[in-house]
């Protein structure tokens, strides 16, 4: 943590990888090395976010990342408490605003907020004065899931994004993972490209900075890394895909297609996995998989998350 | 009673206005005659003599939805606007599919504006908009209902379309039809493109609208009826009334000054304030529209004047409902663009008065003897800023909200009776 006297972290919130500097982001990544580090300690717990409350405002059902968030926080010492749809008031027809309003007047330093409308962190973080990271909205941004998958690569790639060559794979045009790995790695020099059929490619894709392919065989030839994404099965009902059996003839992930990737290429997922769908058994627990790493790679980099956010008013240090 | 409005500036040129009782009498270089014995003189000190403007499309909420808007704050807002008559859609609650809610409307406009604007209202084209079984179409004409829509739920049913420009043209209903093909890109947010790819928003495709008006222009000519497209976005929509209108096809169109002035990018920050139907679309459509207005492919301005509560509109953007309020900043948005030279002073007066008037069949004021002396006095260059304090309608739900707006009504006159 030694360029933390250099450094000063900008930003009141964390909404999308989109506002993150270079410096922002490299930072942010060894902070969270630092934190891995308490993470394998007998005793995984450090007094810097003493005091401090993190309210985990999940309107979307994610176990995953709340989970994660939740253990984050306490391994800071943090507060955490969870509030879901059921919990607050929304269900009973309370406007997202009033909810917001009623958890500021809990004065947390920071809110966590997963929600299905893309924008929705924006939204808060515009109402409120404390800290808000963006826990997942709609098919817009999870930036700690990018920075989480940019860690894991920085790992597994020994700290050099430049001249790889990251495959994303699946349902990019409603995947909030998508865009914000697409941005974020870009923006450290990785190549991008994506598969998925035409139905699943958002709008204006031609514009991206990303190769698109349509075919599993051609778009794995040669890639770093491959990363898959959670299809959700309502896509076939939405009309988008014929039927599952298809999609997984196509586009699912196997050892075969590794075999024309570069050696030691790594295979990401964002879990849960379907397994069979959009990635094989086999390949799911291959020694390329890096889905386990990404769930320790999580903690670490939220507790960095947290740790900006939450420490941004005491004077740049905890 | 006589009237002289003097040193006004119409069409560039110094004018006076003499009106008889309710019509005009003449319009004079200024200073030519002097004004007649015991007429009463208005001096307007060279403000912009402009006829009063008609809007085919606005949405007034009563009954049912009072708390955006009513009769009352709607007519108020439309004659501080300039507007002399507006045309409110049938999207109420109930919704205007019988006479006795045509003439609660009318009865409402009278109690409120008894010397004007005038509610021309416009007939549901089936019965609680539901697009199954036509409304009672005579009766609602019979009652004063001036056109036939469905606007804000478009009609899926072709069959149906067909029967209602049938049944309509016997009545001297022209059907005006909210093209939006209800399949393709249902649930969508804003226009499908670049900004719904990065924003990760669900988009409608403009080939929704095109198809639409595709459908109703090839009845027109089938059928030889003619029907109005209401609220143009899209370029490939206007190429296919270019391509009908020059096949002699009986088709009218309308777009707003907002689809003249913003695109798709006014939604980058997630603003609900810029959330409409159909959708802002690209800088490309926003040019075609332009070229059309001035062409007259796209015959008529409209301000599909869509009144919501702030509650509404504050939230996320899948939650929040479309559309802007247009009375009260219409004209402002149509001399942003005189003043950039897409239009003139004249297009103004065919796209807001001249056209419509045409089109659906009503009294305009073209300055000619005889016309009905309805008219107001405009200052372009009085700049004003969109707020609760400037604007009349109860909404303050457009994306031009805090922003300087230049042109301001200053005084209203209809029938010859002055209003402000
Ligand atoms: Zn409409």
């Amino acid at each position: 943590m030694n360029t933390e006297n250099r450094y000063h972290w900008p930003h009141k919130d964390l909404l999308d990888v989109t506002q993150l500097s270079r410096p922002d982001t490299l930072h942010l990544l060894d902070l969270a090395a630092s934190f891995q580090e308490i993470n394998t300690r007998p005793v995984k717990k450090v007094p810097t976010l003493k005091g401090k409350t993190v309210v985990l405002f999940f309107v979307e059902d994610s176990t995953r990342t709340k989970t994660s968030f939740d253990v984050a926080g306490k391994r800071l010492s943090a507060d955490t408490f969870a509030l879901g749809k059921s919990g607050s008031s929304l269900n009973k027809g309370e406007s997202l605003k009033d909810t917001a309003l009623t958890l500021q007047a809990m004065s947390p330093d920071v809110i966590v907020i997963r929600h299905s409308s893309s924008g929705a962190a924006r939204y808060i973080a515009d109402l409120l004065p404390c800290g808000v990271v963006n826990g997942g909205d709609g098919w817009h941004a999870h930036p700690t899931q990018a920075l989480l998958d940019c860690f894991s690569l920085r790992q597994a790639w020994d700290n050099t994004f430049e001249d790889r060559t990251l495959l994303i794979l699946g349902d990019i045009a409603h995947s909030r993972v998508a865009r914000s790995n697409i941005h974020l790695l870009t923006s450290l020099g990785v190549r991008v490209r994506i598969c998925a059929p035409r139905t699943l490619l958002p709008a204006g894709v031609d514009h991206w900075p990303v190769e698109v392919y349509t075919n599993l065989e051609k778009a794995v030839r040669d890639v770093d890394a491959a990363m898959c994404l959670r299809l959700q099965l309502e896509r076939q009902q939405a009309g988008l895909l014929p039927d599952l059996a298809e999609y997984s003839r196509r586009f699912c992930l196997g050892l075969g297609h590794m075999e024309l990737a570069r050696p030691g290429a790594k295979v990401l997922h964002p879990g849960p996995m379907n397994r069979g769908l959009e990635i094989s058994d086999d390949m799911a627990d291959a020694s390329a998989s890096l889905v386990l790493n990404q769930v320790a790679a999580g903690v670490a980099t939220r507790m960095a998350v947290l740790y900006l956010l939450a420490t941004r008013n005491d004077g740049g240090r905890a | 009673m006589r009237l002289c409005i003097k040193n006004a500036r119409h069409l560039e040129a110094p004018v006076d206005l003499l009106v008889d009782d309710n019509k005009i009498m003449t319009m004079t270089p200024a200073g030519h005659h002097a004004a007649p014995e015991g007429c009463e003189i208005f001096d307007a000190c060279g403000l912009v003599l402009m006829p009063s403007l008609i809007d085919a499309h606005v949405h007034l909420r009563e009954p049912g939805f009072e708390y955006k808007e009513d009769v009352a704050s709607g007519l108020e807002a439309a004659a501080r606007g300039g507007f002399g008559a507006v045309m409110c859609m049938a999207n109420t609650k109930p919704v205007n599919d019988t006479a006795s809610v045509t003439r609660h409307m009318l009865d409402r406009a009278r109690q409120s504006h008894p010397h004007g604007p005038r509610l021309l209202p416009i007939a549901a084209a089936t019965i609680g908009l539901k697009g199954e079984t036509m409304a009672p179409l005579a009766e609602l004409k019979e009652a004063g209902c001036v056109a036939v829509s469905n606007d804000g739920r478009p009609l899926e049913n072709t069959e149906l379309v067909r029967r209602i420009m049938e049944y309509g043209a016997d009545l001297g209903l022209i059907l005006i039809d909210h093209c939006e093909d209800p399949h393709l890109g249902r649930g969508w947010i804003m226009h499908e493109g670049d900004v719904s790819g990065l924003l990760g928003l669900k988009g409608q495709p403009p080939a929704g609208e095109a198809l639409q008006a595709a459908r109703d222009i090839m009845l027109a000519e089938y059928l030889d009826i003619p029907v109005h497209i209401a609220h143009v976005s899209a370029a490939l929509t206007v190429d296919i009334i270019r391509w009908a209108k020059e096949r002699g096809v009986k088709v009218s169109a309308e777009t707003c000054p907002h689809y003249l002035l913003l695109d798709e990018t006014a939604l980058e920050n997630y603003s609900t304030q810029s959330k409409v139907s159909p959708p802002l679309r690209t800088a490309h459509d926003r040019e075609a529209l332009r070229e059309a207005v001035k062409t007259g492919i796209v015959d008529i301005l409209v301000t599909d004047h869509a009144p919501h509560a702030a509650h509404e509109k504050d939230g996320t953007l899948d939650e929040a409902p479309c559309g802007f309020t247009g009375l009260d900043l219409a004209l402002s948005l149509t001399w942003a663009l005189v003043d950039e030279g897409v239009l003139t002073e004249s297009d103004a007066h065919r796209l807001w008065c001249r056209r419509p008037a045409e089109i659906f069949g009503l009294p305009w004021n073209g300055f000619a003897p005889g016309d009905p002396a309805d008219f107001f006095l405009f200052n372009p260059e009085e700049a004003w800023i969109p707020s609760r304090e400037t604007m009349y309608s109860k909404s303050l739900n457009t994306p031009f909200l805090g922003q300087t707006l230049r042109g301001r009504v200053k005084h209203h006159w209809m029938g010859g009776r002055k209003l402000f």
